[in-house]
């Protein structure tokens, strides 16, 4: 399987530049900090935070257990509204879809608002290959576009960027403008991408945005979103397509308000995101303004065969991003060392049942399982164990590295014989302990340069914890 | 009551089990060393259930005649606590008796605090000591207020809490090793605010962690000690991890 952009089997060698690369820690240093307390404090003034995730939970699963059936009634509401519904078995049939529905709209200039559907089927790429302007509007997706970089974070496509980086690329890109502007307040780079973009919302053909939730009772589809950007980009052109994937389906208008009240907390930390929009069907006859048609693609793309699987817990994913927010190793190595479109935690698990494991096998693996993802997930999805799920399917199918696989071997050998185990590690230990007399602790030690070459290691008495025991009951 | 002493402090650091025992047996209780290896952990986290279930039955079996089993590791304790159940689910011979043994199995300071009703412990400490809260014994068995509270009790002891305590050192088990760049650069924020404290002394509840902190802040040459919490509450006085 070929997929777009896929540089997750390089994730070490990603790993090793991004922990090397100066602006990308400075930029990821406010993650850790600024969005991590936010999320805390505004939780904290909600006393029925814990009670709306379990709620959030339920909802989320009960629209799994009976999601072909919200789904039919989705499409029917949607097309009673004069919408049009189309489903995509794989990323290709989704990009087909949008390039008809383009073509049939003689579209020249494509807006898009956030859409993580379009990021995964890479629809950016495949407009223009067919000549077809894509133009992102959200600030941070049109930084990353022109970078030619993937986002790195789910909600905040440039969060590994600095104010410097961007302004340069400001500078680099928007060459009409004075060269002697100012740029370096946020402000002013806002104005700036507001000027830019607001030409090319006017003159697009057609506005793609994704789907934060679908209402199953109202065939509605809804963003969520603190620019403004979503809104123009749905209604100004004459087309508007919605991109989004089976398990965005809920039932009622009732379930997304309770939806939208855990998700603006655990991705931002406001109560509420600044705009949240929906949208049924196309302009209606006295409607002041919106498109003429409105087409939702619905993607599955692997999803189903996660329904009934061990993954099937990750579909409830509202994609806040607060599990990689909280998340230690995606704070040290930003999104793109992932090697896809879906980091940290929830990409962990998400990735490698799109893409393949074979593709995406260190995902997984790159976590302390400190737990912190699932601490906060407001759908409390068991991140930590989907992740160790994806270990078992490596272990079986032999893919995990071979000095895992032997040292492992090698070690479980030892512990199921505890005779045997107290044998070895008590020569062990008094070889080390007797070696380590002389300063307590080790700078280099042979097959642990994973470990001596960041930290120093502690020299073990020369007798286990066992053997000492034991002469101690004995001389009692 | 069976102590799992936990392979780590087996094998790197005995001085910690010893000051497990003295705190169990000053606490009431009559304490046990049965013949022990592993919890399994390291199996179950690589993905190989065969093992890790090999290695549980193992430990059940040991440990199932005492009325608790106790250990000094937040990590270890959670692993039998709340994932053994998962390697037994279906299984209709075992699934009770793992229930059970989860059910009288606790990490040591939560056991001393909740069960044995420990509100005090007879030892001094002269100096301020700061405190990580190791992630599995934080988020898996809610371990957070007990160390302090036993801390709070040790004469001459201040505590200077740590800044972002709970998020993880970068240790996680073979994870340190599997990925050890990563790992590094978590592991020297956490040396930086424990440098940042003042506090000469480093203390936590589980070994792995405390190594992997240790062993850093020795390699940056920052002069904070690192102990266990148990070897402080007991009033045990070897030489500090990695010192002589």
């Amino acid at each position: 399987m070929s997929v777009a952009h896929l540089t997750s089997p390089a994730f070490k060698e990603n790993a090793k530049g991004a922990l090397a690369d100066v602006q990308l820690q400075s930029a990821m240093h406010g993650v850790e900090t600024g969005v991590v307390d936010r999320r805390r404090a505004t939780v904290a003034k909600l006393p029925e935070f814990e009670a709306l995730r379990d709620s959030a939970r339920d909802i989320k699963n009960h629209t799994l257990a009976h999601l072909d059936l919200y789904l039919e009634q989705f499409e029917q509401r949607c097309i009673a509204a004069g919408g049009n519904v189309h489903y995509a078995v794989t990323a290709d049939e989704a990009r087909a879809k949008v390039l008809e529905i383009c073509r049939k709209a003689d579209a020249k200039l494509v807006t898009k608002g956030k859409s993580m559907i379009g990021e995964e089927i890479a629809i950016n790429d495949f407009l223009e290959a067919n000549g077809i302007a894509p133009v992102e509007t959200d600030l941070g997706e049109y930084l990353v576009q022109i970078r030619h970089e993937l986002p790195s974070h789910i909600i905040m496509p440039a969060v590994h960027l600095t104010q410097e980086q961007i302004e340069a690329d400001f500078r680099r890109v928007h060459t009409h403008l004075p060269a002697d502007r100012q740029l370096i307040e946020p402000q002013t780079l806002l104005t700036e991408a507001r000027v830019i973009l607001r030409d090319r919302f006017l003159s697009a053909d057609v506005g793609i945005t994704g789907a934060n939730f679908l209402i199953a009772e109202t065939g509605t589809s809804i963003i969520v979103t603190n620019e403004g950007n979503g809104d123009l980009t749905q209604t100004l052109p004459r087309v508007h397509i919605v991109l989004a994937s089976i398990e965005k389906v809920v039932p009622t208008l009732e379930d997304v308000s309770q939806l939208l009240r855990v998700l603006a907390r655990s991705a931002t930390a406001q109560e509420m995101s600044v705009y949240t929009t929906f949208s049924t069907g196309p302009r209606r006859e006295g409607d002041p303004d919106g498109p003429n048609e409105y087409h939702v693609i619905i993607l599955d793309n692997g999803r189903t065969a996660m329904l009934g699987g061990q993954f099937r817990d990750m579909l409830r994913c509202i994609r806040c991003g607060a599990c990689m927010n909280h998340c230690p190793v995606y704070a040290a190595v930003g999104g793109h060392t992932y090697g896809w479109v879906y980091p940290g935690p929830m990409g962990a698990v998400l990735t490698p049942s799109i893409v393949g494991i074979e593709n995406a096998g260190h995902l997984p693996n790159a976590s302390t399982f400190c737990g912190r993802c699932e601490e906060v997930c407001p759908v409390r999805i068991p991140l930590p164990k989907l992740m160790r799920h994806w270990r078992e399917r490596e272990f079986e199918r032999h893919l995990s590295p071979a000095t895992v696989r032997t040292g492992l071997a090698a070690w479980g050998f030892l512990a199921t014989r505890p005779k045997l185990y107290a044998v070895a590690m008590s020569l062990f230990v008094f070889a080390l302990g007797l070696m380590g007399k002389l300063f307590g602790r080790f700078r280099w030690l042979p097959l642990a340069g994973g470990w001596t070459r960041h930290r120093d290691f502690p020299a073990p008495d020369v007798q286990t914890f066992q053997a000492q025991w034991k002469r101690r009951v004995r001389t009692q | 009551m069976g102590l799992f002493v936990t392979c780590l402090v087996d094998l790197i650091r005995p001085a910690v089990g010893f000051a497990a025992v003295k705190l169990l047996e000053d606490a009431g209780c009559t304490v046990e060393v049965p013949t022990q290896t592993c919890c399994g952990q390291p199996a179950f986290n690589s993905g190989d259930r065969k093992t890790t279930r090999e290695i549980a039955e193992q430990v059940i079996v040991a440990f199932e005649p005492y009325d608790y089993v106790v250990a000094p590791s937040g990590s270890c304790a959670g692993m039998i606590k709340t994932h053994y159940p998962e390697l037994f689910a279906g299984d209709a011979a075992w699934a009770p008796r793992v229930e059970t043994f989860c059910g009288k199995t606790y990490e040591l300071v939560s056991f001393l605090v909740d069960v044995m009703r420990v509100s005090k412990v007879a030892a001094a400490f002269d100096g301020t000591v700061t405190y990580h809260d190791s992630c599995s014994g934080l988020r898996e068995l809610g371990i957070k207020a007990q160390p302090r509270k036993l801390l709070a009790s040790v004469q001459g002891l201040t505590l200077k809490e740590l800044y972002d305590s709970d998020v993880c050192c970068g240790f996680g088990g073979t994870f340190c090793v599997k990925y050890p760049d990563i790992s590094n650069t978590i592991v020297t924020k956490k040396a930086e605010h424990i440098a940042e404290t003042g506090a000469g002394t480093l203390l936590a509840g589980d070994l792995g962690c405390l190594m992997n902190m240790a062993g850093k802040l020795q390699r940056l040459g920052k002069k904070v000690s690192a102990r266990h919490v148990a070897e402080v509450l007991a009033g045990i006085d070897e030489p500090a991890i990695g010192e002589r």
